[in-house]
């Protein structure tokens, strides 16, 4: 076919030595062993995804011109308290230890904080036509997953104002008067 | 009747195109990929919903372990450098000029300041063995403040604040560090986390 004749028209003995053609076709075997060896080696050693983050904006501390700005009407906040052992209390309105009765959840997806949160920012809505106010508070010997799994109910709830607070001590003494062994 | 003849095939078959498809996956590996830093401290992230994801540079990474410990993580060489200088000053200790090349090229440490150096003169396998007990953050005494100052002041670009922690550390070490981050100013940071699928109803 496309190949050049290098037999040499007619003279067959004693002609001029010829290199022996050696064919062009070398065996790859290795080369692709080697080659995916490499790429597994590649791909278990390093790392392809770039990790997820959640950002947080904290308020300003030295800035108490936006204290006042902060106020906002006691009966929109909900409160909820995150403790050990994955439990979530909360309570709605001000921490007024003598009317205030604190509600005990989990994380539970259906029936847990994400039902709350869902149902009582719907009413507060409702009712004043704003939106709610989120106050988080972790006690102490709450886990850093607690924390990062309530601010992901509010990603998932839509929730537009919520905080990182720490535990007011009037919190600590509700719990310990409403669910003694909490803290 | 004459025997059948199968006709016998060649087994060796052309691998060029494997052979081009093998290189073409592991260049795409080698120039995509970076390697895993080593981390003396196994972090397991709690997973979250959220999808922004963490710039490749300018970040300092404040990791909490399962037991408290708090390590600092930096990938700015230069930033480093002058980092450790101030920290000198700072706390009258001095390095040599090897410790500070080793110090430059330590992606993530864990100890005061003055068990670095101890850290420092260790080989790569034998640092990855030692136990190294965490930079104190509290109160009393805050080496986690001061490294934080020093790095963000000596950054060439703005540096953002990462805080890896593990889903079983107690929020109270949290709460240190984040108390340490807005004692200075820095109330913009980012909680390190892995990927959760968004729920896609909400509870009636």
């Amino acid at each position: 076919m496309a190949e050049i004749d290098s037999s040499g028209g007619g003279k067959k003995k004693g002609g001029k030595k010829r290199a022996k053609k050696i064919s062009t076709k070398i065996d790859m075997t290795p080369m692709v062993d080697l080659a995916f060896l490499l790429i597994t080696f590649f791909m278990l050693t390093t790392t392809f995804n770039k990790p997820q983050t959640m950002e947080i904006n904290m308020p300003d501390k030295t800035d108490k011109k936006d204290e006042e700005n902060m106020k906002v009407a006691a009966s929109r906040t909900i409160t909820v308290i995150l403790a050990k052992d994955d439990v979530v209390y909360w309570y709605q309105g001000d921490n007024d230890p003598t009317t205030v009765k604190v509600q005990k959840t989990d994380f539970n997806e259906q029936t847990g904080i994400r039902k709350v949160i869902v149902d009582k920012s719907g009413e507060i809505m409702k009712s004043s036509g704003k939106d709610a106010v989120i106050i988080i508070k972790a006690l102490d010997n709450s886990k850093y997953k607690n924390i990062v799994d309530m601010l992901d109910e509010m990603h998932i709830t839509n929730q537009k104002i919520y905080a990182i607070v720490d535990v007011y001590d009037t919190d600590k003494e509700m719990l310990a008067v409403q669910y003694p062994g909490s803290i | 009747m004459p025997k059948v003849k199968v006709a016998r095939k060649s087994v060796s078959l052309d691998m060029t195109a494997m052979c081009d498809m093998a290189f073409l996956l592991l260049t795409f590996f080698m120039l995509t990929t970076k390697f895993k830093p080593e981390e003396p401290i196994v972090v397991d992230t709690p997973s979250s919903v959220s999808e922004i994801k963490l710039p490749d540079t300018d970040v300092a990474l404040i990791s909490i372990g399962k037991d408290g410990r708090v390590f600092f993580g930096l990938e700015e060489q230069g930033t480093k450098l002058k980092m450790l200088e101030e920290m000198e000053k700072k706390y009258q200790v001095t390095f040599t000029d090897n410790e500070k090349n080793e110090f430059k090229l330590l992606p993530t440490f864990g100890t005061p300041i003055g068990g670095l150096k101890q850290i420092l003169n260790m080989g790569t396998s034998e640092r990855a063995k030692v136990n190294q007990p965490g930079i104190p953050c509290d109160s009393t005494n805050n080496e986690l403040k001061d490294w934080l100052i020093f790095a963000r002041a000596h950054n060439a670009r703005p540096l953002k604040v990462a805080i890896k922690g593990d889903k079983d550390s107690n929020y109270e070490v949290v709460k240190r560090v984040i108390a340490t981050l807005q004692e200075q100013n820095a109330n913009r940071f980012n909680f390190v986390t892995n990927m959760e699928a968004k729920p896609s109803s909400l509870p009636k």
